[in-house]
């Protein structure tokens, strides 16, 4: 029986215009554009990933909303009934890609930053040293210092490994199998380009990015693919996932027909074969089990890098937090609700945890409280989407933030929420060879470099608006915040005053 | 009578340290801060003088501000029991008084604003019952009361708490709060001063500067533009953030960091107004080290903003300016004399003769230490 569903949307095409080049039709990874005498296109196929609209060479192309598809309801929304059509037809759990896309609260922009006027001047980039390098890795609370005979000041505290960043913000985890090989280039050579770190995900490091190993932080995840002593030692930092913003508690699944001959070598599994990430780790049943492996991994890489968890923002995080930096964790992660996903479950990733600046602001004060603070680096993940976002971000706590979805759009995705169909026309989430070659690593660095760099120049027009020269200056610094249209208690939470009250 | 609203500020300091240890009368830094009448609008000014109880060394003198009797009372039922006091009297005051000596300058509403309406002002020298010191030290017990008065006890404000010094401060021209305290009748080997110009109205004699807490004070021209991260710093080492002003974290800041952290002033200094990593970057090695183990641990420490900031405590005086030096601080010596003030005009006012003037470089801080020989 064939699909009844309606298709999203339409693909126009200007026929008068229309050259029959026929690019789009080589374009299309997604088999919507066929060639007969013209170009007909198969509306049931489009994805909106709008790549033979970027190509077409003359501009004929328009995809829209398939507005009149369902008589409208407000409660019955043409999303819920697709989603509903589409499991009558299957019996299976629905599955997308991306981050939650749901018109949910954005917290950050009920936020508002300060800036200085008169008493304290603000300061001008421009002209003076605005720095923005941050050091990730467990802190002591306090120095020792010994004075020598000769009246020389010494250091006695030795301190734990730290990792030098450029700019406060690191790429996300996002794996070589869920990736393709060229953006994971990419992504690891725009971090040594702009003096940060990029993240292996779950899926090991293919050789290739060996020579950029003092800027990736390389992951252990519930499968463990790819985990090898060489693959511990070849990171800036190593990061144990415990668990993902779009889907707490929930594992992987990368299909066998993925896994070609590079990603078997890299994960370590038969060519072919499913690559499953469990849900938990099966060695980490409790705090104490997590304490372990951060030890295990520590001895494996001799004491000389950090290492981190990243959990997902759920109800208790501010607890679960406090538990990892008892437990030894030098960085912890924070992904909230909104982050970015390869694959997961429609229904976990649209319903599950809660913010990140919720999150993130309920784990810092704890952790001050506790007056642990200074044990661990707080990474703030979960679709951070501008500079904006991101000092909002520091100054409720956070020392460095994480972007996933906002450097694959810098690498040409367009937010289909495919990924996980293996069809990524812009050569992201794909390994399709013909695909994969569509993403030119050295170009998507450059795009990725220029990014962090426009941002960072952002974060110091900021810094410079707010009268502070360092970025220390601004992180947890909340009193440069304040909220607009938030509810009292939400207010509290973030910790934040309302807007139009003073100091 | 405790003003509930933020105030930043904009200000006059000066200090003035005899390193030999050689107690002056406090004409000298009343005249100083004089001169830069301008600088202030009348709404606080204060002094802070060290070496001015020798007879009551030992003992903690407890400089107090109470909004009324009743708050002097409950504040004596709580140091019953916290405190032995040993002796307390009415601070000797010239209520009406004005400034009416001459200066280099010419401001014709010199002696226009008289103090008035004071709070409650009283001093108590207290020794800390052993029994109290077992498990902490006496300072730190010292100021876990002080803490605890300044937050709890409705109407009670202690505006300094260490041995053989004190701080004098209230609302009017500095010069004018000078008089009014009777400067001229004691002798210090430090004197640091302010002259305030909040641009809102405080109303209230405890949020004047010098902030002290244990024998440190802090005078403070400028505004921390990092104040929120400080605060949220102090706070979880036990500091409450009652005053309602920026500069108290500069106070709370040198007590956590040189008292109870033990870090040498100089490092002090480096934490709170850090060198640029593009300047530690090229520094030797061991230096480096030691300045890069500052940043990373001590970040929260950093104070961002415009000030130039005067430190006593009793053996010294520190001076230093934010990191790109948005406020002006000028320095100079004469002889066993160490001068610090916001224009060098405030020196040259009260010691024309110098053997050296100099305006120290941003983020450095200059210090005045009593030779070893002496004693305090």
């Amino acid at each position: 029986m064939s699909s009844q569903i309606p298709p999203e949307f339409t693909v126009e095409i200007d026929y008068d215009k229309c050259r029959r080049c026929r690019r789009c039709v080589m374009n299309c990874s997604f088999g919507c554009m066929q060639f007969k005498d013209k170009v007909v296109p198969d509306h049931k196929k489009c994805v909106a990933c709008h790549r033979c609209v970027t190509f077409c060479p003359e501009g004929v192309i328009t995809i829209k909303k398939n507005e009149l598809a369902y008589k409208e309801s407000a409660n019955w929304t043409p999303e819920m009934r697709q989603n509903i059509l589409k499991q009558a037809e299957t019996g299976g759990i629905l599955l997308s890609g991306m981050g939650n896309p749901r018109p949910q609260q954005i917290l950050w922009d009920h936020m508002l930053i300060d800036a200085c006027q008169v008493t304290n001047p603000s300061i001008d980039p421009l002209r003076e040293p605005m720095e923005l390098r941050t050091y990730l890795g467990r802190k002591p609370n306090h120095l020792e210092f010994t004075r020598g005979d000769n009246g020389d000041i010494k250091l006695e505290t030795t301190l734990q490994p730290q990792v030098k960043l450029d700019i406060p913000i690191v790429f996300a985890a996002m794996s070589y199998g869920a990736l393709s090989l060229n953006a994971h280039k990419a992504l690891a050579m725009a971090a040594k380009k702009s003096g940060t770190l990029m993240n292996t995900g779950e899926g090991g490091l293919h050789t290739d990015l060996y020579p950029y190993a003092s800027n990736i932080t390389v992951q252990v995840a519930s499968g463990r693919f790819g985990v090898h002593s060489e693959y511990l030692n070849t990171s800036a930092t190593v990061e144990i996932k415990i668990g993902q913003g779009a889907k707490p508690g929930i594992g992987g699944h990368l299909p066998g027909e993925k896994v070609g001959d590079e990603i078997s070598k890299t994960r370590m599994i038969p060519a072919g074969t499913d690559a499953l990430s469990p849900a938990p780790h099966h060695d980490i049943y409790s705090i104490e089990d997590l304490s372990q492996l951060i030890y295990a991994i520590k001895e494996a890489t001799d004491y000389t890098k950090p290492v981190g968890v990243k959990i997902s923002a759920v109800h208790n995080v501010a607890a679960i937090a406090s538990g990892i930096v008892r437990a030894g964790a030098d960085i912890v992660t924070i992904d909230g609700f909104r982050g970015g996903t390869g694959a997961a479950p429609m229904v976990i990733r649209d319903n599950v945890g809660i913010p990140i600046e919720l999150a993130l602001a309920a784990v810092d004060q704890r952790l001050r409280d506790e007056g642990i603070r200074n044990n661990a680096s707080i990474l703030c993940a979960g679709s951070i989407r501008n500079s904006g976002d991101v000092a909002k971000a520091i100054a409720l706590g956070a020392d460095a933030v994480v972007i996933g979805t906002g450097a694959l759009i810098a690498l040409g995705c367009r937010v289909c929420q495919k990924c996980y169909t293996g069809n990524c026309a812009w050569g992201i989430a794909t390994q399709k060879p013909e695909l994969v070659r569509r993403l030119d690593p050295q170009l998507g660095a450059e795009r990725l470099s220029n990014l962090l760099t426009g941002w960072g120049y952002e974060l110091q027009e900021i810094l410079g608006s707010l009268g502070v020269n360092s970025i220390e200056s601004l992180r947890g610094s909340r009193e440069r915040l304040r909220g607009i249209d938030l509810d009292e208690q939400t207010l509290d939470l973030l910790g934040i005053k309302p807007a139009g009250i003073g100091q | 009578m405790r003003c509930n609203c933020y105030i930043p500020s904009g200000c006059a300091i000066s200090g003035m340290m005899s390193e030999s240890g050689e107690r002056m009368d406090g004409n000298a830094i009343i005249k100083s801060i004089a001169l830069m009448h301008d600088r202030s609008n009348g709404l606080g000014g204060g002094f802070a003088a060290y070496g001015i109880y020798p007879r009551r060394a030992n003992q903690y003198a407890f400089h107090m501000m109470f909004d009324n009797m009743e708050a002097k009372e409950k504040c004596e039922e709580y140091f019953n029991g916290t405190f032995d006091v040993v002796l307390d009297e009415e601070m000797p005051t010239r209520p009406g008084a004005v400034f009416e000596e001459e200066t280099s300058g010419r401001y014709p509403e010199y002696g226009t604003q008289p103090i008035t309406k004071p709070p409650v002002l009283w001093r108590y020298f207290i020794d800390v019952p052993e029994n109290k010191t077992k498990f902490v030290s006496e300072r730190e017990y010292v100021v876990e009361k002080v803490m605890d008065i300044n937050s709890n006890v409705d109407g009670a404000f202690v505006a300094s708490s260490g041995k053989n010094m004190g701080a004098f401060k209230g609302v009017g021209y500095p010069e004018d709060i000078g008089v009014f305290y009777k400067l001229d009748e004691y002798k210090a080997y430090i004197w640091t001063s302010h002259g305030r110009f909040p641009t809102n109205t405080p109303g209230w004699w405890g949020g004047a500067h010098p902030f002290c807490l244990l024998d440190w004070s802090i005078v403070h021209n400028g505004e921390i533009s990092s104040y929120g991260i400080n605060k949220r710093y102090l706070e979880p080492f036990g500091y409450k953030l009652e005053l309602r002003t920026d500069t108290e974290v500069v106070a709370y800041l040198f007590d956590l960091l040189v008292r109870r952290h033990k870090l040498p002033i100089e490092l002090a200094v480096k934490a709170l107004a850090a060198p640029f990593w593009k300047d530690i970057d090229k520094m030797p090695e061991n230096e480096r080290k030691i300045v890069t183990a500052i940043r990373q641990v001590y970040g929260g420490g950093l104070l961002n903003g415009p000030f130039s900031i005067i430190l006593g405590h009793s053996r010294g005086m520190v001076g230093f300016n934010d990191r790109i030096k948005l406020r002006p601080m000028t320095c100079a010596r004469k002889d066993d004399m160490l001068y610090m003030a916001s224009e060098e005009s405030a020196i040259r006012e009260i010691a024309p003769d110098l053997d050296e003037v100099w305006s120290p470089r941003a983020g450095t801080a200059i210090v005045g230490e009593l030779n070893e020989e002496v004693e305090t």
